[in-house]
């Protein structure tokens, strides 16, 4: 019955892996890659700064992003969880954090031009409250704009697997705090958040992977100014250097495969559905 | 029942302010796109009009609008059909230990988690490696596929870790074969969450820019069109599309949901025949 997906995984996941790791020891000419086993794209890779500096602007954002992320996701599932006293309030208001998702982000990327441009709705705001004296120049097209859009596209990936788990909280279990004299700080602070922390791994997981092999939000929102390793890999395509943006894909890979690797010690993904 | 605390409403307020933050922006574009014919892309609006809508039906300047929507259309169906159907089938194995079940959800896992770019990388120069030609119905499909099936396991997981296994023994010791227990008893009961695999198919293979970016060969899917459109098109015929197409998911989002919905009752109404005996 597993069949088909295994082999659907094999030929479109498992197999491209293969050849992006094949194809970084490749050679590359202006025309065509050869095939070959060398060592010069990683060494490339390795001997230049700017792969450093990517690479800490990557994690830059994903941990940034992490943080926004977490701390509105967390506060929406709780408020879902714990304040919204229906059921059909709850899928209600649930559905419409989710609804998003189902949309294109491209769309909602681009979305934000209205509200971030020089002439946008933030500036001719700030300006008639005498805020400020000029338009500001780093709202679009900055570090800025490309986080706020993260947080903006992946927050209900923090959202869903937090409610889920604070769903299975055993409402007895509040009940026996506060009867034991908890106040409400601490009743969060020890028991819905230790209780909850599978469901913030699992959001952690969501928001880093996609903010770490993301090319295309720090593309359009930093309009190409910054740069992420997704960005690097997608600026080689773009040149058709392959060989050299493989080696880049595979380091990338290696990178997020060992963050991941080790947030799933803290949690058992199939125990947690 | 006990007064809301004063969190509740702090708590509602900051809610009321992560919904106007998710859908501000889109309902922005939205009513920009009704921009006059001298309007630009920001506010203020310079009168309002249908100009840019008319714009996408009528020149076709910047691209094949159309063609790209009713690739991506089919596109979306295919994932879609496969993606439940492999989904169904996998989260079935998987109630069984067998040969490989944890390489496989190791697998599902990357698959998730590996950048999107990787896929797209690889999947296109395999096939222009071999000497195939990408299309988007081939390599597209199947890069597609990679970022589906793993939203459609993991519901099914869910699914069958909550699933009664006394239902299919109540089947089997009445008689039925395999496939009727399968058709007749279970089936009918994950109905409703085969809508909501069917629901994450079509919307995230229809949105999928990245998976497809090197996989979709020289027709391009709406996605890709509309981020050609972004780099050179300073019109708000950007947002008249951007706007038809929300609108579009939203419809099919509501259709999922609405058949979730009839489902669901569905399920319930029937869920019993205590008393009716079995003719």
């Amino acid at each position: 019955m597993a069949l088909p997906i295994m082999a659907v995984l094999m030929f479109f996941l498992v197999l491209p892996i293969l050849m992006i790791v094949a194809v970084s020891f490749w050679q590359a000419t202006e025309f065509s890659i050869i095939p070959a086993f060398d060592l010069e794209n990683y060494e490339f890779l390795f001997g230049s700064n700017v792969t450093y500096r990517v690479f800490f602007n990557t994690f830059k954002y994903a941990f940034i992003t992490w943080v926004f992320t977490l701390g509105i996701g967390f506060t929406v599932a709780y408020f879902l969880a714990f304040h919204v006293r229906s059921l059909t309030w709850q899928i209600v208001l649930f559905l419409l954090c989710t609804i998003p998702f189902w949309t294109s982000n491209i769309i909602r990327m681009i979305s934000w031009i209205p509200f971030l441009g020089r002439n946008g709705i933030a500036n001719s705001t700030l300006l008639s409250w005498g805020v400020i004296d000029e338009p500001l120049d780093w709202l679009l097209f900055s570090d800025f704009a490309v986080i706020l859009a993260f947080v903006h596209l992946y927050t209900l990936f923090m959202v869903v697997p937090i409610f889920n788990t604070m769903m299975r909280i055993d409402k007895s279990l509040i009940e026996a705090a506060r009867d034991a004299g908890a106040s409400g700080a601490q009743i969060l602070w020890n028991v819905i958040i230790p209780l909850t922390k599978p469901g913030i791994m699992i959001g952690t997981i969501f928001v880093v992977t996609l903010v770490m092999g993301d090319f295309i939000t720090v593309r359009f929102m930093s309009g190409s100014q910054s740069a992420n390793v997704g960005r690097l890999i997608s600026n080689d395509i773009a040149l058709l250097a392959y060989p050299s943006a493989s080696a880049t894909a595979v380091v990338l890979l290696l990178t997020v495969l060992l963050v991941i690797g080790i947030m799933l010690r803290f949690v058992d993904i199939r125990k947690e559905l | 029942m006990e007064p809301r605390p004063r969190s509740f409403y702090v708590l509602s307020a900051f809610f009321a302010l992560f919904l106007l933050f998710l859908y501000g922006p889109t309902i922005t574009i939205a009513i920009l796109s009704f921009q006059g014919p001298g309007g630009g892309l920001t506010f203020p609006m310079r009168g309002t009009s249908l100009h840019w809508f008319r714009d996408l039906f009528e020149q076709q300047a910047v691209g094949d609008i159309w063609g790209s929507f009713r690739r991506s259309f089919a596109l979306g169906l295919m994932v879609m059909v496969t993606t439940v159907i492999l989904s169904v089938m996998g989260g079935l194995a998987f109630r069984k230990k067998f040969r490989g079940s944890s390489i496989l959800f190791y697998l599902i896992i990357t698959s998730l988690v590996i950048p999107s770019i990787l896929i797209s990388l690889g999947v296109g120069l395999i096939f222009s490696q071999s000497g195939l030609e990408v299309h988007w119905s081939t390599s597209g499909f199947g890069s597609q596929l990679t970022w589906t099936l793993p939203f459609g396991l993991l519901i099914m997981f869910a699914v069958f870790n909550r699933f009664d296994k006394s239902y299919e023994e109540a089947a089997r010791d009445l008689g039925a074969t395999s496939w009727q227990t399968l058709r007749h008893v279970v089936l009918p009961i994950i109905g409703p969450s085969l809508i909501g695999v069917a629901l994450f198919g079509f919307t995230l293979s229809y949105d999928e820019f990245a998976r497809t970016l090197l996989t979709s060969g020289s027709y391009n899917t709406l996605p890709l069109e509309i981020f050609g459109m972004t780099t050179n098109v300073t019109t708000p015929v950007l947002y008249a599309l951007g706007t038809l197409t929300t609108v579009f998911s939203l419809l099919m989002i509501g259709l999922f949901l609405c058949l979730a919905l009839w489902s669901t009752r569905r399920k319930a109404r029937a869920g019993s025949d205590a008393g009716k005996g079995m003719m």
